[in-house]
């Protein structure tokens, strides 16, 4: 199908596109790369009154490394995370994950801030976040305000932001000293959304993880750190101790059900990501005892 | 709304509905029906185009948005002789039989033949995974795209 009728504006800076978000409220959508949001439009899923198109905010694409952080600008396309020296050098999980979204011609529009503002559950990039405990800048009526990764999703396409707030960049801790990091999902196809996937990041010295941050998504309403991964810092990780960490995760997990999988395919292969990325992380084949799915 | 890009190395001014997208536009507007529109949700991959010299899907990207855009659709490609070597394996090689999705094809291998000249056969379907045959069976598809990037190796030496 086609879009419905919708007028359309095209904000020329950050604070005019604040100034057509605050006009019109609610009846309002921002367009970034529109790889979402315009098959919901194409499909009649929404039909917003107006389309704030924010493309044009050069002032809001890029990536830059200052102080220890990295920051990337909310219209940075996933194909310039794919390509980006710095991102490989301080945050390779992102470069990792942007190879599973979608295909070419979806990565070379979609962009970061608008993955994150949608808030698919299914979505790499929220997950990512999680792990690598992430910083989101927002701009509104009122000035900047930043929120955590952790607080910022609320539910299936629903994070803290209000109508009127724009993304406007995300700040990650650049990657200490031995840290490791692991990305895998399942997907019945290339390209396909996820069945279930482990974005995680970790920093492991002399053998045992000193911080470990398993993000899991298309598993719940929004991406899930989860609770179990904590019972193995700091200590020795043995089969056991790893056993203990799968059961803990199956309890913590409640995923949905769907075509694509039952609750309890979506527990078992949470579980088998758990234990390929523990061993993966830690350089130990031995402990990647969740068989294969 | 008022537009002004270039399609195919001409330049083109128009007047657009907002929710026109930019396969529509080319399609009904310019009459270059090349670009074939299946899915309109960005599944299918009929729809692909060069914009500012990147693979794109045309039925997510409004017109407007293509506003100061350099847009290539197959007509350019094939008419430049770009993809003439690419076409004629197709054709050999019986890579399309309704041909639907061949211009879409053609757009996204030609995309990746020009970044790397030498894929081998996961990677041609990697980079092919967005764009739906279903006449083929893709293994001809593959044949075609592993034939002409040999040919144009030996041309380069």
């Amino acid at each position: 199908m086609k879009a419905s009728a919708f007028s359309y504006a095209r904000a020329t800076s950050v604070s005019n596109a604040l100034e057509l978000l605050v006009a019109y409220g609610d009846r309002a959508k921002v367009l970034s790369g529109g790889q979402s949001l315009m098959p919901a439009m194409n499909l009649r899923l929404i039909s917003p009154e107006v389309i704030v198109d924010i493309g044009e905010l050069t002032e809001l694409r890029g990536i830059g490394v200052a102080k220890g952080i990295l920051k990337i600008g909310a219209l940075t396309r996933h194909v310039d995370l794919q390509r980006s020296a710095e991102v490989a050098a301080h945050a390779p999980l992102l470069t990792d994950a942007v190879a599973e979204i979608a295909h070419p011609a979806i990565r070379n529009r979609g962009t970061i801030g608008g993955s994150l503002a949608h808030a698919d559950p299914a979505s790499e990039l929220p997950a990512c976040m999680l792990a690598l405990n992430a910083t989101i800048i927002i701009s509104g009526p009122k000035g900047e305000r930043r929120v955590a990764a952790g607080d910022f999703f609320k539910g299936i396409y629903e994070t803290v932001l209000s109508p009127q707030e724009l993304l406007v960049a995300i700040e990650l801790p650049i990657v200490r000293k031995n840290s490791a990091y692991f990305f895998q999902e399942f997907a019945r196809r290339r390209g396909d959304y996820a069945i279930t996937g482990l974005a995680a990041q970790a920093v492991v010295d002399g053998g045992k993880f000193t911080d470990l941050r398993m993000a899991f998504f298309a598993i719940a309403d929004q991406p899930v750190l989860a609770k179990a991964a904590k019972a193995l810092v700091g200590v020795s990780v043995t089969p056991v101790a790893l056993s203990a960490a799968l059961a803990a995760l199956g309890h913590e997990l409640d995923p949905h059900e769907d075509q694509q999988a039952s609750s309890s395919m979506r527990r078992h292969l949470a579980r088998l990501l758990m234990a390929r990325g523990v061993a993966s992380l830690l350089g130990r084949p031995d402990l990647d005892i969740g068989g294969h799915a | 709304m008022p537009i002004s890009l270039e399609v195919n190395g001409e330049r083109v001014d128009a007047h657009v509905l907002p929710r026109i997208n930019l396969a529509d536009f080319l399609r009904e507007q310019l009459k270059l029906t090349g670009t074939h529109v299946g899915c309109e949700h960005g599944i299918c991959g009929a729809c692909t185009v060069r914009v500012n010299e990147d693979i794109v899907r045309s039925c997510l990207m409004l017109a407007v948005q293509a506003h100061g855009a350099s847009v290539q659709t197959i007509e350019g490609l094939s008419d430049s002789g770009e993809v003439a070597d690419l076409q004629a394996a197709f054709r050999d090689r019986n890579a399309l039989q309704c041909g639907y999705c061949t211009p879409g094809m053609l757009m996204a291998v030609q995309d990746l033949l020009k970044r790397e000249p030498a894929p081998d056969r996961e990677r041609i379907r990697e980079h092919l995974s967005g764009n739906y045959c279903r006449c083929t069976g893709y293994h001809a598809i593959i044949d075609a795209v592993e034939t002409t990037a040999r040919s144009r190796a030996g041309r380069r030496s």
